[in-house]
């Protein structure tokens, strides 16, 4: 799994590639929890790359959303999500808790 | 059927997928089955590494898998502490962000991709069973 970070004007991407579980889980919360540190609260998840994540990666999206949220700072919100993804994101009912964009530069131009 | 032993390792999730994934496709399972029961399995095994084996750093999982009368069959064994599924509750979906409990949702996805789920536990013989099928559609 392969993360990248890119900052814009009003937001940052995350940009998450390969395979979210368990095991990787942990590098993603590191890089949303590393944004935030920074002070960036708008963050796109960029999932164009992604093939696979489990309730590990979705607990990982939980915990930043709260954080960006928390005092109006921003939120989080998700481009490009692979059907696969978006099936079992409505199946865990997380798809009510995350904005969907189809194109990533559409979510960053939404911020 | 074929089994399986693995590290109950995180880094061996990947090799776990891949294991019942391929038996789903060769077995006529579509894409979107087949993802599915690769995330159930995933779930279960990440549940057996994290809970069941919490104490214990060489802990072993076997899994077998097998496509008999129309169903996959995914059995996972583990000898470390018993977790019985049914006793966690299910996770509010309706909940706000706030709110929303984190635990639970592996077994909650595990229940809704399979057709059934059963959890087998024997202390005396340090045994936990548990067993998952889906029916091909």
């Amino acid at each position: 799994m392969e993360i990248t970070v890119q900052e814009f004007k009003h937001c940052d991407m995350v940009t998450v590639k390969g395979r979210v579980d368990s095991a990787t889980a942990p590098q993603l919360a590191h890089a949303l929890d590393s944004a935030h540190n920074g002070g960036k609260y708008k963050l796109v998840v960029d999932m164009s790359g992604l093939e696979y994540m489990s309730s590990a990666g979705f607990r990982a999206l939980l915990a930043a959303q709260r954080n960006s949220k928390r005092y109006n700072r921003g939120e989080v919100v998700l481009a490009s999500v692979p059907d696969r993804i978006r099936e079992a994101l409505e199946l865990a009912g997380f798809t009510e808790l995350f904005k969907t964009f189809d194109d990533p530069l559409l979510a960053v131009g939404h911020f | 059927m074929q089994s399986v032993q693995y590290p109950a390792k995180f880094e061996f999730l990947d090799e776990i997928r891949d294991f019942v994934g391929d038996i789903a496709r060769q077995n006529g399972f579509g894409s979107k089955e087949v993802y599915g029961i690769q995330l159930a399995t995933d779930e279960a095994a990440s549940n057996i590494i994290e809970h069941a084996y919490e104490h214990i750093s060489d802990g072993v999982l076997e899994l077998s898998c097998g496509f008999k009368g129309g169903a996959i069959t995914v059995i996972l064994v583990d000898h470390g502490e018993p977790f019985d599924p049914s006793e966690i509750p299910m996770p509010d979906l309706k909940a706000d962000l706030s709110d929303r409990k984190i635990g639970g949702l592996g077994i909650f996805l595990m229940r809704k991709l399979m057709d059934e789920v059963h959890y087998d536990s024997q202390p005396g013989k340090n045994s936990n069973t548990l067993t998952m099928i889906k029916r091909k559609r």
